[in-house]
C-alpha cells in the first residue's frame, strides 16, 4: 500500500526526482504483487473455510441405535410370536412365523413400504396396518390390504457367538425381488 | 466484443446492476451508492478517516469480530442443543468429534476480543473528543451497544453448561437481588406490597424473571439460549445501524480539531 502514487514525494528539484522514477516504478510494482498477494491469499482463504464449512455440516457422530443388536434366544420366541420391544429404539420387529409353509424367526422393518409412515402390530387382526393410508401387512410380511405395492422389508437375522439372535439394521432382504430365500435374512428352526 | 463488455449488456447482469461500468469518477460513486452492501460506507472520506493512528480502526473491527460471531455462531446452532443433557456434551463434541470444530474456539476468542476492541473503541472515541456535540447522541448509542456487546458475553458463558458457566452466571445473575424495587433484597422492594403480602419475592423479582427460575437451571440455559442467540443479537444490530447511520447524519467520521 506505501507504493500508491498518492504517497507525496520529497520536494527537491527536477534531478532529484528524476533518481526517484525508477525507485517508484519499483515500489509500484512491488506494491501492485504484494495487493496481488493478499487479494489471492484471501481468495485462498475463503475457499478453504467454504470447503471447512462444508465439512463442518456433515456429522461424525450422530446419537443413534447401534446397526447389530442382540434379541435374546430362539427359544424366546413361541410359534407365532411377534416380539413389538425392539421397535421404539431400533425400528424393527422380531417375529416367529412362517414362509411359504417352513417356520423361521425373521426380522421386518416397521416402515411401511408405500410411503414410508411406521406401521402398528395389531395382535387382535393378527395384522401390521400402516395408521396413514390403511395398508396391512400379515404376520409373514406379505401386503394384504391398501395402497402398499410390496411387503414389508426383512433385515439381516443370525444365531451370535453366545447363541443368542442378532439382528443387522444395515442389510435388507425384499420379498418381491426373491431375496427371502436368503439364509442370512431367517433363522430356521 | 470483449467478454466483459458481453456480460454486462447481457439482461441478467443489467436487472441486477444499474449502472455503468465504474470507468469514471461519478460511476465510481453510482456504483457504491446504487449497491446494498456498498452503500454502508460513504463514498467518500476525508483523509484522516483512514489515519491509524486516529481511528485505531476499533469501531470496524468490533463490527468484523460481530460479524464473524454471527456467522460461527450460526455454525454453532447446527449442533448445540440447549438442554441439561445435551449442551454440555455438543460442547465438547465441537473440540473432539465435529471436523472444523475450531469454529467454536473462534467464537470464543473473538467474543473476548470484541469485548475489548468495543472498549477500545470507546477509550478512542473518548480520547478524541468525538463524543462531543453533534456526536453525543450518538455516543449513547454506542454506551447502549457496549451493553449488549457485554449482554452476549454474558448469555453466552453460561452456554457451555460446565461448573464454571453454572456458577458464573448464578453470581452473575445474584446481582439482580439487589436491584431497586424489584429486586427481593434490593431497596425499597417492602414497599410494593398489597394488604402485608409482598409482592416482590424471591420468586417473582427480577432474578426470577432473568433466570426462569430460583436458582440456575435448564429454565435458565434455555432462556439464555434465546437471549444470545436472537433477542440480543437483533436488538444489537438494530443498535449497530442506527449507530453507522448516526456516524453519516452528524458528518461524517469526526476527524482531528
Amino acid at each position: 500500500m506505501e507504493a500508491s502514487q498518492t504517497v507525496p514525494t520529497s520536494s527537491g528539484s527536477a534531478a532529484e526526482s528524476a533518481a526517484e522514477t525508477p525507485r517508484r516504478g519499483f515500489f509500484c510494482t512491488a506494491g501492485r504483487i504484494a495487493l496481488g498477494g493478499g487479494f489471492a491469499l484471501l481468495g485462498f482463504a475463503g475457499c478453504l473455510w467454504t470447503l471447512g464449512i462444508g465439512r463442518f455440516l456433515f456429522p461424525n457422530v450422530v446419537n443413534q441405535p447401534p446397526n447389530r443388536f442382540r434379541v435374546g434366544r430362539p427359544g424366546d420366541y413361541p410359534r407365532g410370536k411377534v416380539e413389538t420391544r425392539y421397535k421404539e429404539e431400533y425400528g424393527v420387529w422380531v417375529v416367529h412365523g412362517e414362509y411359504r409353509g417352513t417356520p423361521q424367526i425373521y426380522a421386518l422393518r416397521t416402515v411401511c413400504t408405500h410411503l414410508g409412515c411406521i406401521t402398528i402390530w395389531q395382535e387382535a387382526e393378527r395384522k401390521f396396518k400402516c395408521p396413514c393410508h390403511g395398508s396391512g401387512f400379515r404376520a409373514d410380511g406379505l401386503n394384504c390390504e391398501g395402497p402398499a405395492p410390496r411387503p414389508l422389508e426383512r433385515l439381516a437375522i443370525r444365531i451370535a457367538d453366545d447363541g443368542q439372535l442378532e439382528v443387522d439394521r444395515s442389510r435388507v432382504f425384499q420379498e418381491e425381488l426373491g431375496q427371502w430365500q436368503d439364509p442370512e435374512s431367517y433363522v430356521s428352526v | 466484443m470483449a467478454l466483459g463488455d458481453r456480460i454486462r449488456r447481457s439482461q441478467l447482469w443489467k436487472s441486477i446492476f444499474r449502472h455503468p461500468a465504474p470507468v469514471d469518477r461519478r460511476n465510481r460513486v453510482v456504483v457504491v451508492l446504487t449497491n446494498l452492501v456498498l452503500h454502508l460506507h460513504p463514498v467518500s472520506i476525508p483523509k484522516h478517516a483512514v489515519q491509524l493512528g486516529f481511528t485505531w480502526c476499533m469501531g470496524g473491527i468490533s463490527f468484523f469480530l460481530f460479524l464473524v460471531e454471527t456467522i460461527t455462531g450460526v455454525l454453532l446452532m447446527f449442533y448445540y442443543r440447549p438442554t441439561v443433557e445435551w449442551a454440555y456434551n455438543d460442547m465438547l463434541a465441537f473440540r473432539d468429534v465435529v471436523s472444523w470444530g475450531i469454529v467454536r474456539e473462534i467464537h470464543r476468542w473473538a467474543a473476548h476480543a470484541m469485548v475489548i476492541t468495543v472498549m477500545l473503541h470507546m477509550l478512542r472515541v473518548f480520547l478524541t473528543g468525538s463524543y462531543k456535540p453533534p456526536r453525543e447522541f450518538n455516543w449513547v448509542v454506542g454506551v447502549a451497544l457496549l451493553v449488549m456487546t457485554l449482554l452476549l458475553s454474558f448469555t453466552g458463558y453460561l452456554l457451555p453448561w460446565d461448573q464454571l458457566s453454572i456458577w458464573a452466571i448464578t453470581v452473575g445473575s445474584n446481582m439482580a437481588r439487589s436491584v431497586p424495587f424489584v429486586g427481593h433484597e434490593g431497596p425499597g422492594q417492602q414497599l410494593l406490597s398489597i394488604g402485608g403480602i409482598d409482592l416482590i419475592t424471591a420468586a417473582s423479582d427480577s432474578r426470577f424473571l432473568l433466570l426462569g427460575a430460583e436458582s440456575v437451571g435448564e429454565e435458565t440455559l434455555l432462556r439464555f439460549y434465546v437471549l444470545h442467540c436472537v433477542a440480543i443479537p437483533l436488538l444489537a444490530g438494530f443498535g449497530m445501524a442506527v449507530h453507522f447511520w448516526r456516524v453519516r447524519k452528524d458528518g461524517g467520521i469526526s476527524g482531528p480539531l
